[in-house]
């Protein structure tokens, strides 16, 4: 085994490790950091796949960015289990046959297409570097670019008009 | 409202400027401030090395003085006791006995005088008080204790050295205050 | 076997690098601690520590002996693994940084030329970046599993404090890198080493990478998670002993890397000032030399950081934010937009 293959076993093992660990916390604030360390992972799956900018996005907006927000809203819930809702047994089930149905439609999905047959490669390709991947999202994928930034800028606006709504 | 004086100074209430709520010219202004003050005089005194000098009117730990033939001047009245607002001083008085008299100016002595230094206010009051000129306020203070007994000083701590045998220590110790 | 396959050499080199580094950012925020003392005293005109060794120059040492002899407590009602988490943490991304900034020229000893630099990845400033941001955690998680109000108010602070503050810096960043055209670190000094220091081109990026640099390393006038007068003693209250150690040494670490961050991206690196490095030839002295001119602009910063601590009172709330989100903001913007028009016009 390669140096590579054994990061990537690694870092495979602590992704579903950690992530695992995140949906069966009761503590939403422990769940917020398994979930940091699922990230931490994935980001390295990244590197190993020679795609730095990537890697260093997803640390900067995700466990940098987005996941000190969670935990900033969590931190301000009152976290005691008394005052936690008592769910429903019959909305757990639905909850549950709902997710089963989306997991169905994924496997369904990716079975019969042709992802399965890539390998992965792993320490070489340069579609992750910046220059790169500048020159496809601005080339190939401008208007969905665009768009999506259109989305954002609508979100922040919804964001402030609920906020200054008292 | 009308104001009373010229001196005070009415507050600008004036709304702050887009520029100055950047704050910037302001922070410069006092970052030069403390930036001169790098190179001002330092005024710490560093204590054990250096000393600050008191006023002459200075009044520190007491001392219990003698005459210049090295005779305890104090003769144990209870007067500086009685004139003592923070009730600071005790004392026990004793007669002297044949062959004293080289130790004792009077026939009555104080055998045991204990000030208490918590208690004391460096007031001056017993230094008015006597008539012997027995009891004077020097120009030391009291050194920090880690128990309060340290505090509370006997005849020992407060006796000043003999004059005749240790007559450099007799007159530091009596410092500048001490008249007679 | 690819195990063996590595250059040994190459992993000696590194390691004592890397030790070699962060004993000198080790040392450097030591003594920090010390010239913070004496700065704020020679400003208030005092005089400082002068007590332990010859102008107290062991003061650390025997701060450091204190912190280690203090009882160590930890509250029974904390979460226990968090407590102990949340300084090493800071301390981590306190000291990571350090791995990606180019300490000095390449050097040529024992007939291998060692680049002074830990690692020269190709995402470098984006790197400090991403650990910058990640610094907020061990302030949350120090300050949420102490279970006090206190504590955890100033967690939230200064969550939000960083979050707010990294934007205008990562936009004050991108107009820099306009000009660069990289963002590998190596690549931002050997230009200013050959042309012009990138404060030239960028003074108004500086200006506003400098106020954000103040309020990431929570140094007043943006120390709100540490407020004494208001939260007591902020996400550190519950700390003792050295636990309370690594917070405060974690500060006076990211205010050096911080100060060594900026002058490498505008100060010039390891430039020496007016001396053209390359006339020398190849000597081994040179690199040295090179370090000691970005150590020498990195205390500069801290100096100037110390000197500002000094001066300023602490903002409010309110009044952050509104710096923070209302000035910097539209100003990083307006720079950006000058400087990408700038950029194509020469181009």
């Amino acid at each position: 085994m390669s140096i590579t293959q054994i990061l990537f076993w690694v870092l495979t093992a602590m992704a579903i490790g950690s992530s695992l660990m995140m949906i069966t916390r009761k503590n939403p604030v422990y769940s917020v950091l398994w979930l940091i360390m699922t990230f931490f992972a994935i980001s390295g799956h990244y590197l190993l796949m020679n795609a730095q900018f990537l890697f260093i996005v997803n640390l900067i907006v995700y466990t940098g960015a987005i996941m000190v927000l969670f935990l900033y809203v969590l931190m301000l819930i009152d976290l005691r289990h008394d005052t936690e809702p008592r769910k429903n047994k019959w909305l757990k089930f639905a909850g549950a046959v709902a997710g089963g149905c989306l997991l169905l439609v994924i496997v369904a999905a990716l079975k019969d297409s042709d992802i399965k047959s890539n390998v992965v490669q792993t320490g070489e390709g340069d579609i992750g570097l910046i220059a790169n991947l500048g020159k496809a999202l601005f080339n190939e994928y401008v208007v969905p670019f665009e768009i999506s930034s259109i989305l954002f800028l609508s979100a922040m606006v919804g964001a402030v008009v609920i906020g200054k709504k008292e | 409202m009308q104001t009373l004086t010229n001196r005070s100074k009415p507050v600008n209430r004036k709304p702050m400027t887009w520029l100055e709520k950047l704050y910037v010219w302001n922070i410069a202004k006092g970052m030069a401030v403390t930036f001169i003050h790098i190179f001002k005089r330092k005024a710490t005194i560093s204590y054990p090395e250096q000393k600050r000098s008191f006023s002459k009117v200075f009044r520190g730990l007491h001392i219990l003085n003698r005459d210049e033939e090295g005779r305890e001047r104090c003769t144990a009245c209870g007067l500086c006791a009685v004139a003592c607002p923070a009730e600071a001083i005790t004392m026990e008085a004793a007669e002297r006995q044949k062959g004293e008299e080289h130790l004792y100016r009077e026939e009555k002595y104080a055998a045991k005088y204990e000030i208490n230094m918590l208690r004391c206010i460096f007031c001056g009051l017993c230094e008015e008080a006597c008539p012997k000129d027995a009891i004077y306020l020097s120009q030391t203070f009291a050194p920090a204790n880690y128990g309060r007994a340290g505090f509370i000083y006997g005849k020992e701590n407060l006796l000043i050295p003999n004059p005749k045998e240790d007559p450099e220590g007799f007159n530091k110790a009596r410092g500048e205050r001490v008249m007679s | 076997m690819h195990l063996l396959a590595i250059d040994w050499f190459l992993l000696i080199e590194k390691a004592i690098l890397i030790l070699l580094i962060v004993t000198v950012c080790l040392v450097t925020a030591m003594y920090a601690t010390w010239g913070e003392r004496k700065v704020a005293a020679i400003i208030q005109d005092r005089r400082g520590p002068n007590r332990a060794g010859p102008f107290g120059l062991f003061q650390p040492l025997a701060d450091g002996l204190k912190l280690f002899m203090k009882e160590e407590i930890i509250p029974n009602a904390s979460v226990k693994f968090l407590f102990v988490l949340g300084p090493g943490i800071a301390m981590v991304t306190a000291l990571m940084t350090s791995a990606v900034i180019p300490w000095g020229g390449t050097i040529h000893i024992f007939g291998r030329d060692i680049a002074l630099q830990i690692a020269d990845i190709n995402v470098g400033i984006l790197f400090v970046f991403a650990i910058v941001s990640m610094g907020v955690y061990g302030i949350m998680i120090g300050g949420w599993a102490s279970n006090n109000k206190f504590s955890l108010l100033a967690a939230i602070r200064g969550a939000s404090q960083m979050i707010s503050y990294e934007l205008p810096m990562g936009l004050a960043l991108i107009s820099l890198l306009m000009v660069t055209g990289s963002v590998r670190l190596g690549v931002f000094v050997d230009q200013q080493v050959n042309g012009v220091w990138n404060v030239v081109y960028q003074p108004l990026g500086f200006f506003i990478f400098f106020i954000c640099a103040l309020a990431e390393c929570n140094r007043t006038p943006f120390d709100l998670p540490e407020a004494e007068n208001e939260l007591n003693f902020g996400y550190h209250q519950e700390y003792s002993s050295m636990k309370l150690g690594f917070y405060l040494f974690a500060e006076y670490i990211n205010m050096f890397i911080s100060g060594v961050v900026m002058s490498t991206l505008y100060f010039g690196g390891y430039d020496i000032p007016f001396v053209n490095e390359a006339a020398f030839g190849d000597v081994w002295w040179i690199g040295a030399l090179e370090f000691l001119a970005l150590m020498a602009k990195g205390l500069i910063f801290v100096f100037i950081f110390m000197w500002i601590r000094w001066t300023i009172p602490r903002f409010r709330y309110d009044q952050l934010m509104d710096l923070g989100w209302k000035k910097l903001v539209p100003l990083a913007l307006l720079n950006m937009l000058i400087t990408a028009v700038v950029v194509l016009w020469r181009n």
